[in-house]
């Protein structure tokens, strides 16, 4: 059966990982699209599609929020930050690093957006107990690793992180 | 998935959301936080023609103490509510249920008017706001009115709220000099929808219950207060054979269904142990209040 939908596009600028985009997206284009298909930055992963796991975690003004429940066009002006943008110089970034070093990732797939919150947190929050390590992703579903290892490599970012300033 | 197309708007003012809203004539959606309009988008369970979005508008993100209520602002986010040190002590009952509703994530986003809006039964914010007792402020083409939240929520995802019209605000009554209140929440895992709900808000007044305030989540067609369970409670002693026989008129005032989260019995003595534990915890903060 033909739709009826007319397709409606929007001009858009955002920053993405400090860098500026701009691009002619259809409205309801979704920012977990806009991010991995308009831009091919795909590292941030789509999960459940349905706003329960967080895998498709960025950072919106240093903010987590979910990808897939935010349209891109709501963040026309605004900052995005994504796995990729973690690095600087080539070095990994603190939490890169702790989820190396303390084996927090098994298959992978919820690390982009772990490790996004958890950024966001510790920018909050230098020195979190584990108990608010596990309160802050408790909106991030691992099925792998049982949550020990993500929040041992928190606290190796959190320590790296407090001695770097 | 993906949403149905729409047109998309952002308004710097409210008059420019009303004027949209009104020239698409019951076919456009205010788009808030949108945690839980869009999936609700992507799923086609509702496919607006527009949305309107209120995120640029200044001056709807305020939360403050005002005429010995509460205002809170439309853009006023969950995580806010979460953190505000304004809802602590009379207000617990709000303060208490900011931190139960979904996940941190979606709280960065989802805000308190816009769960009223959405109406949801499963909704956390439409009982605490009911059991401390709040008005809703409205704009819409012919300027504003303000309904009683009771009023506001109709019924599964129905409201008073004309297609024309958006919240500003929602004001929490003066909650009582010597008051206290909490939410307890039971729920399988952090996001989950609540098995079963209970906001207990009280008052007193040397020493006896000027008010109570006893209402659900997720155990009927909408958030509902406990009327029967209120009205045995107000101008009595707060004792505990008159806390535990309000705790079973509210265990009779709840409407739940059987499903995966568990059956109508056992939703139901939820209800009882919660309201029970609930007002215990109220008129204890209200006399240390």
């Amino acid at each position: 059966m033909a739709t009826q939908e007319a397709v409606v596009t929007r001009p858009m600028t955002v920053t993405v990982n400090g860098q500026a985009r701009f691009a002619e997206v259809e409205t309801r284009l979704l920012l977990v699209h806009f991010l991995r298909e308009t831009l091919g930055l795909t590292g941030t992963h789509i999960g459940c599609d349905t706003t329960s796991c967080g895998a498709c975690t960025v950072l919106l003004e240093g903010t987590p929020v979910k990808s897939c429940t935010v349209f891109a066009v709501q963040a026309e002006g605004r900052q995005i930050t994504t796995v990729e943008g973690l690095m600087s110089n080539g070095a990994l970034h603190p939490i890169q690093q702790g989820f190396h070093e303390e084996h927090a990732l098994q298959c992978g797939f919820c690390t982009p957006g772990m490790m996004l919150t958890s950024v966001a947190l510790l920018a909050e929050n230098p020195s979190p107990t584990d108990e608010q390590i596990r309160w802050a992703i408790s909106g991030n579903v691992c099925r792998c690793t049982g949550y020990q290892n993500i929040v041992k490599a928190v606290q190796h970012a959190a320590a790296k992180l407090r001695e770097e300033t | 998935m993906y949403p149905a197309s729409f047109e998309y708007f952002a308004p710097s003012s409210l008059d420019e959301a009303v004027e949209v809203l009104e020239r698409f004539g019951g076919d456009a959606k205010v788009l808030a936080g949108g945690q839980s309009l869009i999936p609700a988008m992507k799923l086609r369970v509702t496919a607006p023609r527009a949305l309107v979005d209120i995120n640029r508008i200044d001056g709807l993100d305020g939360l403050v103490e005002r005429g010995g209520g509460l205002c809170i602002g439309a853009l006023v986010r969950h995580k806010t509510c979460e953190r505000s040190e304004l809802l602590r002590g009379r207000y617990s009952v709000l303060g208490d249920a900011a931190p139960q509703i979904s996940d941190p994530i979606v709280r960065n986003l989802g805000t308190v008017c816009g769960s009223l809006a959405h109406a949801d039964p499963q909704g956390d914010w439409g009982a605490a706001l009911l059991a401390i007792g709040a008005d809703v402020v409205i704009r819409g083409p012919q300027g504003e009115r303000t309904v009683a939240l009771d009023d506001f929520l109709q019924g599964p995802f129905a409201t008073a709220l004309e297609s024309s019209e958006v919240i500003t605000k929602v004001q929490v009554r003066a909650p009582g000099a010597r008051a206290g209140g909490t939410y307890l929440k039971l729920e399988r895992k952090v996001g989950d929808f609540a098995t079963a709900g209970v906001a207990v808000h009280v008052s007193l007044d040397n020493g006896s219950i000027a008010r109570a305030g006893i209402a659900f989540t997720g155990v009927g067609p909408r958030n509902a207060r406990a009327a029967e369970a209120e009205q045995a409670l107000a101008g009595a002693e707060p004792t505990e054979e008159a806390i535990v026989a309000a705790a079973q008129l509210a265990a009779g005032a709840a409407d739940p269904w059987d499903d995966h989260r568990g059956t109508v019995e056992y939703k139901r003595n939820v209800v009882r142990v919660f309201t029970e534990r609930g007002l215990r915890t109220a008129v204890a903060a209200a006399r240390g209040a």
